[in-house]
């Protein structure tokens, strides 16, 4: 009988803990990155501390200077121009998804100090034989 | 070979994870952007699955344990968290190393990464009580309640990448993937689903002869 209570007290906490995590605004406090323009509204608040900023690289706006990479991350409203020096893993491409960390100053320009690339949930065969090289891909292991 | 019939189905899921693994290496398409590095879908995803799976029968081996009250129960709670912790660490370094060569680094704390870390870690902690508990009723007691409770992760973990903005993409589906890459998928999927069966079974019997032997020593006590 006592064991029979614990496995219902402890499938309702767990529920419980469950349901509040999944149907309570936990994903308004904690965001793994800010769009562009959450970080362009947030205004002070985010300039100077070390955030994560979300988005596409904006086609055409990618320039990379020999020195530094740089490009815009767009949500499609409002684009951040952002500097990096780091090397980009092979994938970084303009349009595709992009985590950037770093921080922000007052001209909105953000300088980034690691950068992450998204890869969606698609797996496809390469179309006519443009198949990237394993070369390429490890190359970017170098240089840390 | 009395009472060894989990060997027939440790045997075939390792007979299964060769095809699959050689299906995966060397007849699929590499990724039209990924290109190579793609392959290592083919154990990352189905270990991700047998993970969560042997996680599930362990929140319902907890329930029938306090429900029933008997000692097989405690032994397979054991058997099943152990596995799925290995199984949790081998999905996290498989993560890794495919993480860093497309994201661009080994780890990141996203929402799915950090959820499954704390999976990870929650059963570790769960088997670690396991041996500082002497009293055997207590112990099964206690670990069947962390269990219980330590299961709520599995769910966030599932729709951590749906729920809140992540580095990891959402699950994949059979429109997202092609189909020749389809086919070593699902025949990996099930060899490890066969090989986590044999492994919490055999992890199992020792429990159960553990168990045993410990009775026989209180009683004798």
């Amino acid at each position: 009988m006592k064991g029979k209570l614990w496995a219902i007290g402890a499938v309702a906490v767990a529920a419980a803990a469950l349901g509040y995590i999944a149907l309570g605004d936990l994903g308004e406090n904690l965001v793994y990155y800010w769009s562009p323009t959450e970080m362009v509204a947030a205004k002070e608040k985010a300039i100077g501390a070390t955030i994560r900023l979300g988005g596409l690289v904006e086609p055409g706006s990618l320039k990379p200077d020999g020195q530094t990479l740089n490009f815009r991350v767009t949500d499609g409203t409002t684009a951040v121009p952002v500097t990096t020096r780091e090397v980009p893993p092979q994938m970084f491409r303009e349009g595709i998804g992009v985590v950037v960390e770093g921080t922000v100053d007052d001209a909105g320009q953000f300088q980034s100090k690691r950068m992450m690339v998204k890869h969606d949930n698609e797996y496809r065969a390469p179309e006519g034989g443009a198949m990237p090289s394993d070369a390429a891909m490890f190359g970017t292991l170098e240089g840390e | 070979m009395k009472n060894r019939w989990e060997h027939v189905v440790g045997l075939f899921g390792l007979v299964l994870l060769l095809v699959g693994s050689w299906q995966g290496l060397f007849l699929a398409p590499p990724d039209r952007f990924m290109g190579d590095v793609m392959r290592i879908m083919y154990v990352h995803v189905p270990t991700a699955w047998s993970t969560l799976l042997v996680f599930t029968m362990v929140f319902f081996v907890a329930i029938g344990w306090l429900w029933r009250g008997t000692w097989g129960w405690d032994a397979l709670q054991e058997a099943g968290i152990e596995v799925g912790v290995v199984l949790g660490c081998l999905l996290l370094c498989q993560g890794s190393i495919w993480a860093r060569p497309t994201w661009g680094v080994w780890w990141d704390w996203d929402p799915r990464l950090t959820t499954t870390a704390v999976l990870v870690l929650a059963f570790g902690a769960i088997l670690a009580l396991r041996t500082f508990v002497d009293e055997p009723k207590r112990r099964a007691t206690w670990t069947a309640v962390a269990a219980i409770i330590a299961y709520v992760d599995v769910p966030i973990v599932y729709f951590s990448v749906r729920w809140w903005r992540s580095l990891h993409q959402v699950q994949s589906s059979p429109s997202t993937v092609d189909g020749t890459m389809v086919t070593p998928l699902r025949i990996n999927a099930f060899a490890l689903l066969f090989l986590a069966i044999w492994f919490v079974v055999r992890r199992y019997r020792i429990a159960r002869k553990r168990l045993d032997a410990e009775m026989t020593e209180l009683e004798a006590a």
